[in-house]
């Protein structure tokens, strides 16, 4: 259940990686950042200002989806039409910006962001599991949920599928796409806030928290890179190989999401769940 | 007046004249048809007037009003729908939804304020899904209703696109090259489309095809575009007699 819950993890920094890439083509090495970012605001809110979790849960999102419009209002939009690398480079960039004035703000220490749920393992169908593990689990399945209604049954959602799908086609049928690569950050940025705090019970707040990226751009490969499912199907993997590993070859932990990830894409190239290319000449 | 005037246009693409000094103008109910070797300029033509290239020179006016001070986007708010020559769909997302999204430019609803069904909003979906059923019934699409675009046969998609273009209910219909990927069925069913298009939708068709049989068929008028130039226009069957037609097509 561990490995579940820190694979949950993975798999929504993942999917703000994927969210991006599909509507944007830019590939967000910030996202990681982002996260860290989500946890700081996130114990600012709940430990110095003593607000309750879930109103602390709720204003992290809003603020987070504001920190996302406003990248790509400011930072992305400008170079829109520049070759990949130029938006790469730019979310690089952003990474160590984030990070930078994250550790002007928080300072280097690690704090604890205390969650409601309790340590004590509960009996969940015959199987013992923490409350806290639960949470992440029941938080990342009910978001995953939502994001699923919002874009299938949403004109909205529908609308910006469609400017990810054929960025000309939707320019011509009146779809705002500027506005709609906005909304994409927004979200991908509230998806990563969410992540922030949901790890809480797993890790502590400190800067280093970036470095989920690692694993969470591994999981977006798996999955496909482009597919939604398969970024949390990605997550999940790795977080349940991890633990296997952990249990048996302590040492070997770091470097298994990197093996899932070269023998999956021996057997599937384009990852698990990823999209037949080459469609058109 | 004509529903389209399009004067003295050009594009160079660096040393290309790919159209250069073009003028002709489309009147309202007809189907007016632009044919030429390959390379000729014709889909830049209709990329010009989509409004996706800026030309170097020359002018676009739509229903008596300037065209080219409207951005790509705006053309099909000013009742200009196009198909492309090689499919610009949704392809991951449903034939019904292609055909909604057609209908975007329509929404008067915010994107937001849909997302707290308001009452008015709701009313305002019923109507463009209503819409689009009409086109569903005209272009006998209901078996493809719920697919997914990329799963279909080319024939398909093509209808498809030329569906999502109807959605839009425009006054001047682009068609680059409708009839090329279709079998013989199939373009005998889009002749049918133009010419129902024309007389009972009141829509007006300017199209680029390669397909002399339907060309001769359903057009108006012809225009012969040869590298850049329009070297003859008129009649269809006038138009095959030119000697300059002949040449320009024998010497491609
Ligand atoms: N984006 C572009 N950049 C450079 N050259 C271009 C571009 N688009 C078209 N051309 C050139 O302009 C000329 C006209 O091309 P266009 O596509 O308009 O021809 P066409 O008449 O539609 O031909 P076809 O029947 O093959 O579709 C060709 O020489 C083509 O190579
Ligand atoms: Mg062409």
């Amino acid at each position: 259940m561990n490995g579940l819950a820190v694979g949950a993890i993975y798999g929504l920094t993942a999917l703000g990686f994927v969210l991006i890439y599909k509507a944007t083509e830019v590939v967000n090495f910030a996202q990681g950042d982002l996260l860290m970012l989500g946890a700081f605001i996130a114990w600012t809110l709940v430990v110095p200002l003593g607000l309750p979790y879930v109103l602390a849960l709720v204003l992290t999102i809003a603020a987070m989806a504001a920190v996302g419009a406003g990248l790509d209002r400011f930072v992305m939009r400008p170079i829109i039409g520049q070759p990949h690398f130029a938006g790469i480079m730019l979310t690089i960039g952003l990474a160590f910006s984030i990070r930078g004035i994250a550790s002007l703000v928080w300072g280097p220490q690690e704090r604890g962001l205390p969650t409601p749920f309790a340590q004590q393992p509960r009996n969940v169908g015959g199987v013992l599991v923490q409350e806290s593990m639960l949470a992440i689990a029941a938080g990342t399945a009910l978001l995953c949920a939502v994001l699923y209604l919002f874009f299938r049954h949403t004109r909205l959602g529908v609308a910006m599928q469609a400017a990810s799908q054929n960025q000309l086609a939707a320019y011509l049928m009146a779809i705002p796409v500027k506005s709609v690569f906005t909304l994409t950050w927004a979200i991908a940025a509230a998806v990563s806030g969410i992540a922030g705090v949901l790890i809480a019970p797993l890790l502590a707040v400190e800067l280093n928290l970036w470095i989920i990226v690692l694993k969470g751009f591994a999981a977006a490969v798996l999955g496909g890179f482009g597919s939604i499912p398969g970024a949390i199907l990605g997550g999940l993997l790795i977080g349940v190989a991890e633990q296997l590993v952990g249990v048996y070859e302590p040492s070997a932990k770091g470097i298994t999401a990197y093996v899932v990830l070269l023998v999956v894409l021996f057997a599937f190239p384009r990852g698990l769940l990823g999209e037949p290319q080459g469609k058109r000449v | 007046m004509s529903l389209l005037r399009v004067e003295n246009l050009s594009l160079w693409f660096g040393g290309v004249r790919a159209v250069d000094g073009v003028s002709f103008a489309v009147e309202k109910g007809e189907v007016f048809t632009i044919i030429g070797p390959n390379g000729a300029g014709k889909t830049t033509v209709i990329n010009m007037i989509s409004r996706l290239l800026a030309p170097r020179g020359g002018a676009i006016e739509f229903d008596g009003r300037d065209l080219l001070s409207v951005p790509a986007h705006g053309v099909i708010g000013r009742g200009i729908a196009r198909t492309f020559q090689n499919l610009e769909l949704f392809e991951h997302a449903t034939v019904m939804q292609n055909l909604l999204l057609g209908r975007h430019a329509h929404r008067t609803t915010g994107l937001v304020s849909e997302l707290l069904f308001l009452p008015r909003v709701r009313a305002a979906e019923r109507e463009h899904r209503e819409r689009v059923e009409t086109v569903i019934d005209f272009l006998d699409l209901h078996r493809h209703r719920d697919s997914m675009v990329a799963g279909l046969p080319y024939g398909v998609r093509k209808i498809v696109e030329l569906g999502r273009a109807l959605a839009a209910a425009p006054r001047l219909l682009l068609l680059d090259e409708p009839a090329a990927g279709l079998n013989p069925e199939e373009t005998e069913d889009l002749a049918f489309w133009i010419e129902d298009m024309v007389a009972d939708l009141g829509i007006t068709i300017l199209m680029v095809e390669h397909d002399l049989a339907l060309v001769n068929e359903v057009s108006d008028r012809v225009l012969v575009m040869n590298q850049g130039q329009a070297i003859a226009h008129g009649a269809p069957a006038e138009v095959q007699r030119d000697p300059k037609v002949i040449e320009a097509y024998l010497g491609a």
